[in-house]
């Protein structure tokens, strides 16, 4: 089944990959910046599992 | 919680950022860039499913992710049961989390795909049904990690309900899989046509293993921040009990 | 550990032969649900016997929900986990021993239920043998999962909501292939309801084995 090209099947497949993108970078600079925050709590010998 | 001085001793992390995970979120930033230009301007539209094809390069990957992640999971959860390690159990949690993130991405992505489609954002087809299911055992197992409880009994609880999702997936997906065909729903990506062009092909494998370097870059970076909530529990006790230490001290004198 | 369960199963069978929760409260609330049911669909004797296979498991999945939240509950007073504990019965056995006093309760839950269903939605049993199997291997493996979340969710306020979370999912392929299988036994689907009977103790078997193994430290942690 060949799906026809229309101004809504670009939004659809932009909006699919917008989405995932999106979510995975929000995620990504929430956890970062969590991370960057709570080292400045721990004290610095216990930052790190080694 | 008292602010430690932010300056720290030479070599000291300042984040959860290391060599290794640099490394990783580079590449994942390059194959993440690169899988876009062959997605959408490399590669044509396919010969059955047309430009729908090109979210396929960003709905199996998010899935694979998330199967990885999931078996990630079990065998950290098996290994917590057995060892009792508190690094294992922090990775079985970091798991589930950017698994879970990956399924529901799935969902999303797969009910656009299928309006694409079948103009339906749901058709209960065999892939979207189990992930659905998947999904939702895996926020129980979150769940789970926030009841209040101490560390090992988290670990503990956490541990079965993650091994028992996991001995569930083969079990779901087949009965999943043979209910849909009895309505004829097979996967709504139908089959990957084992003739896909090589660029294709590409696209596809190259969209799979970059998403898997993402999903490690994050569960690392996860997996860390959770160390480091964990330390601040231990640091907060440490300091009770100094303090009460001192208060005492201080009284006999 | 099978003397063990016995003993664990006798005490639960008794202390709810002597208390009659499921009696008094899970009864009444299967019969509400079937009438609820009735009320839902518009009382279309045609669609509800079409849906009765699907209607009747659902219904047995939530009260099974119920059932399991007081089994554990009745842990938690009195300190009888700490008994359990420290009694020489093997984790095991206590946890097959629950497994049969969830079994029996359900097996009684779903009796009712089925002639409540028989009479309100107008349904002809039939194929009996394929109804019995699959009435036991799932609830087998409704019981069995009971008994591996119930302890980790059931007892206490702040946790009873996550019982149903964790269970109904888990509970989804249970209830997919039960209801499949009951169409097919009514009469009502072609073919193939003993390959569900067989996925249905595929998951029993599992949930059984996961249980035994893990109640140790599920005994101990929680």
């Amino acid at each position: 089944m060949i799906a026809e090209i229309t101004t809504n099947s670009w939004w659809l497949i932009i909006g699919a990959w917008v989405i995932t993108l999106g979510a995975l970078g929000w995620y990504s600079v929430a956890i970062v910046l969590k991370g960057r925050r709570l080292s400045r709590q721990v004290p610095a010998a216990s930052r790190r599992w080694l | 919680m008292t602010d430690i001085a932010p300056d720290s001793p030479a070599g000291a992390p300042t984040s959860t950022s290391s060599r290794a995970t640099r490394v990783l979120g580079v590449l994942s930033l390059a194959g993440l860039a690169l899988t876009v230009v062959y997605a959408f301007a490399i590669t044509g539209p396919d010969v059955r499913l047309g430009n729908s094809v090109r979210i396929m390069y960003v709905h199996v990957p998010t899935v694979t992710a998330a199967y990885c992640l999931m078996i990630a999971n079990a065998l950290f959860s098996g290994y917590t049961l057995w060892k009792r390690s508190t690094f294992s159990d922090l990775a079985a949690h970091a798991c589930a989390e950017v698994g879970v993130l990956m399924l529901g991405l799935t969902l999303v992505v797969g009910a656009i795909w299928g309006r694409m489609t079948w103009g339906a954002f749901w058709v209960w087809d065999a892939r979207l049904t189990t992930t659905a299911l998947l999904f939702l055992m895996y926020i129980g197992y979150l769940a789970i990690r926030g009841l209040p409880a101490s560390p090992r009994v988290r670990a503990t609880r956490s541990a079965i309900v993650g091994i028992a999702a996991a001995m569930l997936i083969p079990i779901v997906h087949k009965s999943v899989e043979w209910w849909a065909s009895l309505h004829q729903n097979e996967t709504v990506l139908g089959k990957v046509n084992p003739n896909i062009s090589g660029n294709q092909y590409f696209t596809l494998m190259l969209a799979m293993v970059t998403f898997l370097l993402v999903a490690v870059w994050m569960a690392m970076h996860r997996f860390r921040v959770l160390w480091l909530i964990e330390q601040l529990d231990v640091v907060g006790v440490d300091e009770a009990i100094e303090a009460r230490r001192a208060e005492n001290i201080g009284v006999g004198q | 550990m099978m003397h063990d369960a016995l003993v664990i199963a006798g005490k639960d069978l008794r202390l709810e032969a002597r208390s009659r929760v499921a009696l008094n409260q899970v009864l009444p609330f299967v019969l509400a649900v079937v009438l609820l049911f009735g009320f839902a669909l518009d009382a279309d004797t045609l669609l509800l016997r079409r849906a009765t296979s699907g209607l009747f498991w659902v219904t047995v999945l939530f009260s099974a929900v119920m059932v399991v939240q007081r089994s554990f509950a009745i842990e938690r007073q009195d300190g009888v986990t700490d008994a359990l504990r420290l009694s020489a019965l093997s984790p095991g056995g206590i946890f097959l021993g629950k497994v049969m006093s969830l079994f029996c309760q359900l097996l009684l839950v779903e009796v009712v239920l089925g002639l409540a269903v028989i009479v309100f939605y107008d349904v002809t049993p039939s194929g009996a043998a394929l109804l019995l199997v699959v009435s036991v291997a799932a609830t087998l493996g409704i019981a069995a999962a009971g008994c591996l979340y119930g302890p980790l969710a059931a007892g206490l306020r702040n946790r009873d909501t996550l019982l149903p979370l964790l269970l109904l999912p888990v509970l989804a392929p249970v209830l997919l292939a039960a209801s499949r299988a009951f169409e097919v036994a009514l009469g009502q689907a072609a073919g193939g309801g003993w390959q569900w009977a067989a996925m249905l103790g595929i998951f029993a078997v599992v949930y059984l084995v996961l249980g035994v193994a893990v109640w140790g430290p599920l005994l101990e942690e929680t």
